[in-house]
C-alpha cells in the first residue's frame, strides 16, 4: 500500500477528537407480531454510549439480534437514530452526512454486489461513486486482493462465481479503496476458512498500522476479538454489558477458565454449561 | 476548511484535489458505466427484448396497412408507428429511472450506493443520463427496423421539430420517473407493482395509438395530465403535417417548464422517502 491518504487534514480535525463518539443512542423498529398481527416496537439499540479514540480497533461481541448491525448502520449513515447523537471525528452523522460519508466505509456480512458483474466492474462502480479514478482503483485492488490471498485473475470473473470467502475479500477491498479513516466491519470473517480468516485479521491490523485508520469490527469469533482488538464491547439486548481490554474482561468475568467465551456467557446472563445442555438437548 | 496545497488528494492520489463538481461528474460516469456493464452481461435478454420491440412496432404499423391503398393508409401507418416508437422511448425512460432503485434492492447493493458521499441529485442524474442514452439507442434500432419494413414516405416531415418536442418531453418524463422511483424505496414489492400500474395508466390516457378524443368521457379528462399526450400530438403534427420548429416551440417550452417543476418535486419526494427509509430501516435489514 503505497499512499497513506490523509482525509482529516483538510477538515481541520484536531488529533484528540475521537474517531467515534456515541451518546445516548436509541433505535427502535416496528415489527408485526405473527400471532396478534399487530405492530409492536422492537428496541434494537436501547441506549448506547461509546467513545473510540483514533487508531483503535474496537471489537463488538454479542448474541444474534443484540443490535450489532444496527449500531454499525447508525454510524454508517444508513439508519437515523430515534434519540441521541453519533459523531464521527466530531461531525454529527445527521447534519454532516456527506462529510461523514467521505470518512467511513463499511463491510457487511453479505458481500452485496452486482452478481453478474465481475469484481473489477463492481469495484469500478463502487469506487467511481467516491470519485476514485478507475485506473488507480484497479491497481490498488490488485495489491489489496493479492495481500488477502485472492489471485488477480479472479477480478475478471463474475462475482456469483466466487466463493463466499472470496466475495468477502472483494468487499473488504471495496471498502478500503475509498481510504476510509473509520472502517466499520460487520462480521467480516463470518464464513471464512481459518486461513482466510487469519489473512483478513492480519490485514485489519496492517490497515490500522499503515492507514491511520480506526476500526470497529463486530464478530462472533471470540479468539478474533481477543487477538486483534484493543478493546472489546459486549452488547446484549441493545446495551453494552461491558467495554474493556480483553485481558481485563477475562480477569473480571472470565471465571476460572479465563476465556473470552466465559466472559461472553457471563455478561449475557447465561451459563456456559446451560448453553452446552441446550445444544446437546436434541 | 483549508485546502492543503502539497498533499495528494486521498482518493485520486493526485496533487490537485478533486473539485466537488469533478467528483460528482465521476460518480455520474460510474453509474452510466455500471449500467453499460450490466447490459453487456445480460446481452441475451437485451437482444430478445429488442427483437420483441421491433416486431411489436411492426405489427402495430401493419394494422394501418389493412386500410385500402392511398394517402389515408400511408398516414395511418405513420401515425401508428410514431405512437409505437414514442411509447417505446418514453416507457424506457420511465422504467429505467423508476427501476433503478428496485434493481439495487434486488442485488443488495443499495446500502453501498446510498452510502457514497455524493448528492442524491448526482445519483439520480446518473440514472437519468443513462436512461436517455439507452432509450435513444434502442428506439433508433427500432426506427431503422420500421423504416426498412414499411416503405412509406414522410416527405412532409419536419424532423427538427419532432426532435425538439421529443427532447423537451424527456424532461417531464424523467420527473415522473423520479416520483415513481420513490415507491420501491418505501416498499420493495408494492413499489414495483405501483410503477407498473402508473405506466399502464399513462399508456391508456396519452393517446399512443388513437386520438385521445376517442377515450370515454369518464377518463378522457385525464389525458391532459400526461406529458406524453402532448409529445404524441405534436410529434405527429411535425411528421404528418410538417409543423415547423417555430410551430412547436411553445409546446416544447411548456413541456420543458413542466419538467423543470416535476424534477425538483421528484427529487424532494425522493429525499423525503430516503429519510423515511433510514428511519424505519427499510433499505435493508439483514446482517
Ligand atoms: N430494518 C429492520 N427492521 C425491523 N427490525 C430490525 C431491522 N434491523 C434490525 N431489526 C431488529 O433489531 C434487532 C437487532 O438486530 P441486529 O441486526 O442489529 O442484530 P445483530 O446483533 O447484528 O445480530 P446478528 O448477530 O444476528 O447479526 C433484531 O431484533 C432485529 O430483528
Ligand atoms: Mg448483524
Amino acid at each position: 500500500m503505497a499512499t497513506v491518504p490523509d482525509m482529516l487534514g483538510p477538515l481541520n480535525i484536531s488529533a484528540d477528537t475521537p474517531a467515534l463518539r456515541i451518546r445516548g443512542v436509541e433505535k427502535h423498529f416496528r415489527e408485526k407480531d405473527p400471532e396478534t398481527g399487530r405492530w409492536r416496537p422492537v428496541a434494537a439499540v436501547a441506549g448506547l454510549d461509546l467513545e473510540v479514540p483514533r487508531g483503535e480497533i474496537l471489537g463488538i461481541l454479542g448474541p444474534n439480534g443484540s443490535g450489532k448491525s444496527t449500531l454499525i448502520r447508525l454510524v454508517a449513515t444508513l439508519l437515523l437514530a430515534d434519540r441521541g447523537r453519533v459523531e464521527v471525528f466530531g461531525l454529527d452523522v445527521e447534519r454532516n452526512r456527506l462529510l461523514v460519508r467521505r470518512l467511513i466505509n463499511r463491510v457487511s456480512v453479505e458481500a452485496s454486489f452486482f452478481k453478474k458483474l465481475t469484481a473489477a466492474e463492481n469495484l469500478a462502480y463502487a469506487t467511481g461513486l467516491y470519485g476514485v479514478p478507475n485506473r488507480v482503483a484497479q491497481a490498488r485492488a490488485r495489491e489489496i486482493l493479492e495481500r488477502l490471498g485472492l489471485p488477480a485473475k479472479k477480478l475478471s470473473v463474475p462475482l456469483e462465481q466466487l466463493s463466499r470467502g472470496q466475495q468477502q475479500k472483494v468487499a473488504i477491498a471495496r471498502a478500503l479503496l475509498t481510504s476510509p479513516t473509520l472502517m466499520l466491519l460487520d462480521e467480516p470473517t463470518t464464513g471464512l476458512d481459518p486461513k482466510s480468516r487469519r489473512e483478513v485479521q492480519e490485514f485489519v491490523l496492517e490497515v490500522r498500522a499503515t492507514h491511520d485508520a480506526t476500526i470497529v469490527i463486530s464478530t462472533h469469533d471470540m479468539d478474533e476479538a481477543d487477538r486483534i482488538c484493543d478493546r472489546v464491547a459486549i452488547i446484549n439486548a441493545g446495551r453494552f454489558a461491558a467495554i474493556d481490554r480483553s485481558d481485563r474482561l477475562k480477569a473480571r468475568w472470565g471465571g476460572s477458565a479465563g476465556t473470552m467465551e466465559q466472559v461472553f456467557f457471563t455478561l449475557i446472563g447465561e451459563h456456559l454449561d446451560e448453553a452446552d445442555a441446550e445444544e446437546g438437548g436434541d | 476548511m483549508q485546502a492543503s496545497e502539497s498533499r495528494p488528494d486521498p482518493l485520486s492520489g493526485r496533487r490537485r484535489p478533486l473539485s466537488a463538481l469533478e467528483r460528482e461528474l465521476r460518480a455520474v460516469w460510474a453509474l452510466v458505466r455500471r449500467n453499460f456493464h450490466l447490459i453487456r452481461r445480460y446481452l441475451g435478454w437485451e437482444i430478445v427484448f429488442l427483437f420483441y420491440n421491433v416486431v411489436n412496432t411492426l405489427t402495430i404499423g401493419l394494422i394501418g396497412l389493412a386500410l385500402p391503398a392511398g394517402a389515408a393508409r400511408n398516414r395511418e401507418v405513420v401515425y401508428l408507428a410514431i405512437g409505437a416508437l414514442l411509447w417505446n422511448f418514453l416507457s424506457i425512460l420511465f422504467q429505467e429511472v423508476s427501476n433503478s432503485v428496485q434493481w439495487e434492492r434486488w442485488e443488495g447493493t443499495i446500502e453501498y450506493s446510498f452510502m457514497a458521499p455524493i448528492h442524491r441529485l448526482t445519483y439520480l442524474l446518473g440514472v437519468c443520463v443513462w436512461a436517455v442514452l439507452y432509450g435513444l439507442v434502442r428506439t433508433m434500432v427500432v426506427l431503422v427496423g420500421v423504416a426498412l419494413f414499411f416503405h412509406v414516405s414522410i416527405a412532409r416531415a419536419d424532423l427538427a421539430g419532432a426532435g425538439l418536442v421529443l427532447l423537451a418531453s424527456s424532461v417531464p418524463f424523467i420527473g415522473l420517473g423520479l416520483i415513481a422511483a420513490i415507491l420501491p424505496l418505501l416498499s420493495t414489492e408494492r413499489g414495483a407493482q405501483a410503477t407498473q400500474v402508473i405506466q399502464g395508466v399513462l399508456l391508456l390516457i396519452s393517446g399512443v395509438y388513437y386520438p385521445v378524443s376517442v377515450l370515454p368521457g369518464w377518463i378522457s379528462w385525464a389525458s391532459v395530465l400526461s406529458p406524453a399526450t402532448y409529445t404524441l400530438e405534436y410529434v405527429r403534427s411535425t411528421i404528418l403535417n410538417g409543423a415547423s420548429v417555430r410551430g412547436v416551440l411553445p409546446i416544447s417550452g411548456l413541456l420543458l417548464l413542466w419538467g423543470v417543476v416535476l424534477i425538483p418535486v421528484g427529487l424532494a419526494l425522493f429525499m423525503w422517502a430516503e429519510r423515511h427509509a433510514l428511519r424505519v430501516g427499510a433499505l435493508k435489514r439483514n446482517g
